[in-house]
């Protein structure tokens, strides 16, 4: 029973850490007033990124460097999202194009670009076996020896490192939203873009960096799937777009406050792998368990609406254009 | 003394085909009270926008203190010294006072509350306001939101202070007291720019007064120098004794009886407080009262979009019902569609045009369909109808439209305002309601809209006329009612052949601002 | 004069147009999807090395070089053409409807249920049957955003997108629970040997009855939204809740209306892909379309005409970059991102429609 509890947990917190990455990038997006519903595109970008730039690296040379893995995959992962972001920024921003259409395209567009090149980098790169990076993968999955100390060594120090990068990301993210003025400024614009004007922000600027720097963050979801969710392979089943969602739900689930994501993102793990520690369950009974983390966020999003508590709600603008000389 | 801190040379804007500023050259000078005056509609607003750098200029520039300078966003104009407040407040409601203050200035420096709400203290005690740092700006009152506003933009180190139509939305009170706040600025050797059309306000608080006329600047004059009267002239053009018309009807007929009604709006406040007066048909029944005081609420109570509390009562009768002693029908509780399916022909031209009384996307015609394309029995729209009466209306008010399937939100205000007035009367109204109908219009418009009440009035149907400019009211009424705070504080009645020397806009306006008003006098006959 | 080299105005300014002549519009759109295309070509020659003239040529024999493939074209088209009128009335009443996959798979299920447990009624009544209710179960799906979305106002576009992974475990559930064969987590074809509940050939082509079921669907649509007192309510409503109420509308009364319409032809569009296409269920049924159709929607401006327009070119795309794939052994996904690079560009070019730009003078016109 405490084995199979620790393992639901250990699942919890490996699946946890993909969608608290996707979320807290979009919470920063969202808190400047764009929906992006781009996220699982995202997240495909920065997987695909990660994965092949460390391919390239790892087969150009005999003896890869660790660190230089780890640094080369989540630098291309974090450019190749935020290039995604820039194009959803312009769209939306400088074009003044529809937030969820452009954001669903970003979606089309990058789990087709991710799903083509990794189905197709070995016959490009003319190289015939499998994608594998299991050399970065390793790096990325490697431990502390603090993992061997028992049981509270097993839950807590039994993970890669992006795990913790995650909770400390989410903490940074809180502390810069609330405690510093250039996050004020940038909420300032997701709840009212013509006050953040009329005070001086540059609202253009601000929203471009913030949608930029949160697609970087969202890409390292896609990261931590690739390179130890599933070891530094790549896998054409869609699930990173399925992550990418529940990314978009647990925005609404933390009611836009990262520090809500950490814990927020395990429930979720731990609603996702339930059915199998539930004794009894059919192949199909479980299936319908796995709707548990989307029911429980439809729930969360029919309370938030009927409590209609001020502090509570999404950015006041969100998903709204802003265009200053408009009357 | 006569220092000119800022210069406009020839500063001209456009929106689209309407210009709202058209070359304007004035001067302000330095630590005085400028007042700039104008009707609605005569570019005050955005050429002070163009100062704070909420719009670019197309054309002219901006001279302050001997130098050319440009002004492209609000940031600019800070760092010029130039701070403006908005009409519409640019505050975040989820912040406290303290966070809103130091939105978009010193990004990198820390953020400490406690420090903040020091300096804020600091400015309050020198000029008079007060202020909690820590409270959240939903939970503030207009008068609290515009203080912020103020304390913001002096915060910001402001020396040039723009406050676009301050005292709309305060009470008597509080205008008093900012203007006390204007005067220790001027103390302190700041310029502020007062934007307002209201004349008492302009002759008490002002040094001088830059005038506007339709996009065009007509002259500064010494406040010392200046009486209503000349002001007004120069504001409006001609010395205007406005010549519009009141026929005499006999046998007005009580269409609409009006009780107890009271409304709370979704915040909780209570904007409507036991409200009783009938409405005759053959009258012009004006309603007047500073923005915000149960106008709005007034109307859509009547045309049922509002929710009573209970026991409010509207009773409407149909003409000529009351002779046969038919009942009337209660309003109250009743959706729009509900009181017209009773054949209760109830017209009403919203504030809002082209966000509630008309749909902008949507061409002449189809706005006509808006309120009747139930009309047949089989599932499609009625379109031929309508399409005639886009035409007829396009003729018989002059829109200027490149046709009737131009979506409407493309038309300028007065011909927006046509559309929708021309639509409203054509469904041969018994009770034709209007907020706000002339505003933002030229003189030939505003003087085709009083026309058409008349016509109605003419009809025996009730019109219900808000307004603000209480010259028009006072020369158009046969009735006002005087809303304050929710409650009538008083009725004028104009005497065909007796002695109206009380039907003046000079007690409308005490008995607009005086909460207590009823107390004071025995002019208003206030229900209560 | 001052002096008036310290002066900077920006050098581009945007402004809002006052209207565009339907033929620059087209124009621009045609524009903006040659350009896309073109930009395409660059970047399939980069990858494959192709000739980018012979890859438009690949792409146009894979998607119409043969009857067969003629028709699996024009199949996939009808398909999201299907679901894009299916959204229109939602998208232009405002409401985000991104439940559209769900509700294609709910439809897809209740299909599916039907041609195993009704296998042995005869082929008309069978087919009427699951047309009404695959209908009837997309609607029910979408009613539940729409009635938080009338009472509430809770946010629909997530609510609708939640409710698309509900619909997908379904699908797991019962994929499972109808498994053929044992073991291998598929559904199989249904009525392989019976062909209960599959389209009939009409005119010799299986798709025959896809094409006239989405072109029908599509001129009512079309008559729907422009002639008939509902469609004129959702334009109301879709411009402005304030007006609508004011004309007497029952703004939540239009709202669940329209999304029950709207669910109910996503559900026929999934009756369709089950029994006028693959025979089968399974969680990619709906395959994204549900997506993409939003696109195609929102780009046509919810015109039935422009839906078909538009999905048939993202049809060609598809099955052109999936003949790309195969002649270069590249995968197939190469359709996504060709269609996402056209969509963007297509995006782009609204702005252009909708707004001009105003470059700096560089002469004062001051004497």
């Amino acid at each position: 029973m405490a084995t199979s509890l620790i393992q639901l947990l250990l699942g919890a917190v490996a699946f946890g850490t993909v969608i608290m990455f996707g979320c807290i990038g979009e919470i920063i997006t969202e808190k400047a007033g764009n929906l992006n519903l781009g996220v699982p595109g995202i997240m495909y970008l920065g997987g695909i990124a990660s994965l092949a730039s460390v391919f390239i690296y790892e087969g150009s040379t005999d003896t890869p460097n660790k660190l230089l893995c780890v640094i080369i995959a989540l630098l291309s992962a974090f450019i190749a999202s935020a290039l995604g972001g820039l194009i959803y920024a312009f769209l939306t921003i400088t074009l003044k194009a529809n937030q969820n259409v452009t954001g669903l395209t970003l979606t089309i567009f990058g789990s087709g670009v991710a799903n083509f090149f990794g189905g197709s980098l070995n016959t490009l790169a003319g190289r015939f076996e499998q994608i594998a990076v299991p050399f970065t993968s390793a790096a990325f999955k490697a431990v502390t020896p603090l993992s061997k100390a028992g049981v509270v060594g097993r839950i807590f120090f039994s993970y890669g490192f992006m795990v913790y990068l995650a909770v400390i990301a989410a903490v940074i993210i809180h502390y810069f939203l609330n405690h510093t003025r250039r996050g004020l400024n940038l909420r300032t614009i997701g709840e009212n873009p013509a006050a953040a004007d009329a005070a001086g922000i540059n609202v253009t600027k601000n929203k471009y960096l913030a949608i930029c720097i949160g697609a970087g963050i969202s890409g390292f979801g896609g990261v931590y799937y690739v390179m130890d969710y599933i070891k530094g392979t790549w896998a054409n089943d869609g699930s990173i777009e399925t992550l990418g969602w529940l990314a978009v739900a647990l925005v609404i689930f933390t009611t836009w406050k990262s520090i809500n994501a950490i814990w927020g993102a395990y429930l979720f793990g731990v609603l996702y792998w339930m059915y199998l520690y539930i004794p009894g369950l059919t192949r199909g009974s479980q299936e319908i368990f796995k709707m548990l983390p989307y029911v429980v966020t439809i729930i969360v999003l029919i309370v938030t609406s009927l409590r209609n508590s001020r502090d509570k709600q999404p950015p006041a603008a969100l998903g709204l254009p802003y265009f200053r000389e408009e009357r | 003394m006569s220092e000119t801190v800022i210069e406009l040379r020839n500063v001209t804007k456009t929106f689209g085909s309407v210009t709202s500023n058209d070359h304007v050259s004035m001067k302000i000078e330095k630590g005085e009270i400028l007042a700039l005056l104008g009707e609605n509609g005569s570019g005050k607003t955005s050429l002070m926008n163009m100062l704070s750098g909420i719009y670019f200029p197309d054309e002219g520039e901006i001279i302050l203190n001997g130098k050319p300078v440009t002004i492209r966003d609000p940031r600019d104009a800070y760092e010029l010294g130039i701070g403006m407040v908005h009409q519409h407040f640019k505050l975040v409601d989820v912040f406290t006072a303290s966070e809103n203050m130091i939105l978009g200035i010193d990004a990198k420096a820390k953020l400490d509350r406690k420090k903040i709400a020091a300096q804020i203290k600091e400015i309050c005690d020198k000029y008079g306001f007060v202020i909690d740092p820590d409270k959240k700006v939903y939970d503030m009152s207009v008068s609290e939101k515009q203080t912020l506003e103020i304390v913001k933009v002096l915060y910001r180190g402001a020396d040039i202070l723009i406050l676009d139509e301050p005292t709309a939305v305060l009470t008597p009170q509080e205008t008093d007291r900012l203007f006390d706040v204007i005067r220790n600025m001027k103390k302190n050797g700041k310029t502020v720019i007062i934007i307002t059309h209201k004349l008492h306000e302009v002759l008490s608080i002002s040094d001088r007064v830059a005038i506007l006329r339709r996009g065009q600047y007509i002259g500064t004059v010494n406040t010392s120098e200046a009486t209503e009267s000349s002001l007004t002239e120069m504001m409006v053009g001609k010395k205007v004794e406005l010549n519009i018309e009141r026929p005499v009807i006999e046998n007005k007929e009580l269409l609409l009886e009006v009780r107890n009604l009271n409304c709370i709006n979704p915040e909780g406040i209570k904007v409507l407080k036991d409200i009783n007066f009938d409405v005759y048909g053959g009258e012009i029944l004006g309603i007047a009262g500073i923005s915000g005081s149960g106008q709005k609420e007034l109307l859509e109570s009547i045309a049922g979009l509002q929710k009573n509390e209970k026991g409010s009562s509207i009773i409407y009768y149909q003409p000529h019902a009351r002779d046969e002693s038919i009942d009337g029908d209660q309003l109250v509780g009743k959706t729009p569609r509900e009181i017209r399916d009773l054949g209760i022909r109830l017209s009403f031209v919203p504030e809002d045009r082209l966000g509630m009384g008309l749909v902008g996307s949507m061409g002449m015609t189809e706005n006509m369909m808006l309120k009747d394309y139930r009309s047949n029995g089989h599932i499609f729209a009625n379109v031929k109808k309508p399409r005639m009466l886009a035409e007829k209306i396009k003729d018989e008010l002059e829109v200027v439209t490149p046709s009737i399937s131009t979506p409407v939100k493309n038309l300028s205000g007065g011909n927006v305002q046509k559309v929708l007035v021309g639509r409203e009367i054509a469904a041969s109204p018994t009770v034709l309601m209007t907020a706000y109908a002339v505003r933002g219009l030229d003189i030939n418009t505003s003087y085709t809209i009083y026309h058409l009440l008349n016509e109605q009035k003419k009809k025996g149907s009730a019109v219900i006329f808000v307004g603000e400019d209480l010259d028009v009211m006072v020369a158009l009424c046969d009735r006002i009612i005087v809303l304050c705070d929710g409650r009538i504080n008083g009725v004028l009645e104009y005497k065909p052949d007796g002695d109206n020397k009380d039907f003046n806009k000079g007690n409308i306006g005490l008995m607009m601002t005086k909460i207590d008003y009823k107390d004071e006098t025995e002019g208003g006959k206030a229900d209560e | 004069m001052s002096d008036n080299s310290a002066v900077k105005d920006p050098f581009v300014r945007v402004v809002k147009r006052d209207g565009m002549k339907s033929g620059s519009k087209i124009a621009v759109r045609i524009a903006s999807v040659i350009v896309a295309l073109i930009v395409c070509g660059i970047l399939i020659n980069m990858i494959t090395g192709l000739n980018p003239l012979v890859v438009y040529e690949t792409m146009f024999q894979g998607a119409f070089g043969s009857t067969r493939r003629s028709f699996s074209t024009i199949r996939e088209m009808m398909m999201l053409a299907c679901v894009a009128i299916g959204l229109a009335p939602a998208f232009k009443m405002k409401f985000w409807n991104i439940g559209a996959e769900g509700q294609i798979l709910i439809g897809g299920i209740v299909s599916a249920a039907c041609m195993i447990n009704l296998n042995k009624l005869p082929a008309i009544p069978l087919l009427l049957i699951m047309f009404v209710l695959s209908a009837v179960a997309g609607a029910l799906w979408a009613l539940l955003p729409a009635i938080f979305k009338a009472k509430w106002n809770t946010n629909e576009t997530l609510f609708t997108l939640m409710m698309n992974y509900v619909a997908i475990q379904l699908t797991s559930f019962f994929v499972s629970k109808w498994e053929n064969p044992k073991g291998s987590n598929t559904v199989g074809i249904i009525n392989s040997n019976t062909q209960a509940g599959w389209f009939p050939e009409i005119f010799g082509q299986k798709y025959t009855l896809n094409i006239i079921m989405v072109i029908t669907l599509a001129i009512l649509m079309w008559i729907y939204l422009k002639y008939t007192k509902h469609g004129y309510e959702i334009a109301v409503v879709g411009d402005s809740e304030n007006t609508a109420r004011y004309a007497g509308i029952n703004v939540s009364k239009v709202i669940i209306r329209t999304m029950l319409l709207s669910g109910a032809i996503c559900g026929i569009a999934g009756f369709l892909a089950v029994s006028g296409a693959s025979h089968t269920i399974s969680t990619s049924t709906a395959g994204g379309r549900g997506f993409t159709a939003i696109i195609v929607a929102w780009l046509a401006k919810f015109n039935s005409f422009y839906m078909l327009l538009i999905a048939l070119l993202l049809a060609f795309l598809g099955s052109g970059a999936t003949e790309i794939a195969s002649k270069c052994k590249l995968n197939d996904y190469a359709s996504d991102m060709i269609i996402g690079i056209i969509l963007f560009f297509i995006l782009a070019s609204e702005f252009f429609i909708n707004y001009r730009l105003v470059f700096r003078k560089h002469a004062k016109e001051e004497a």
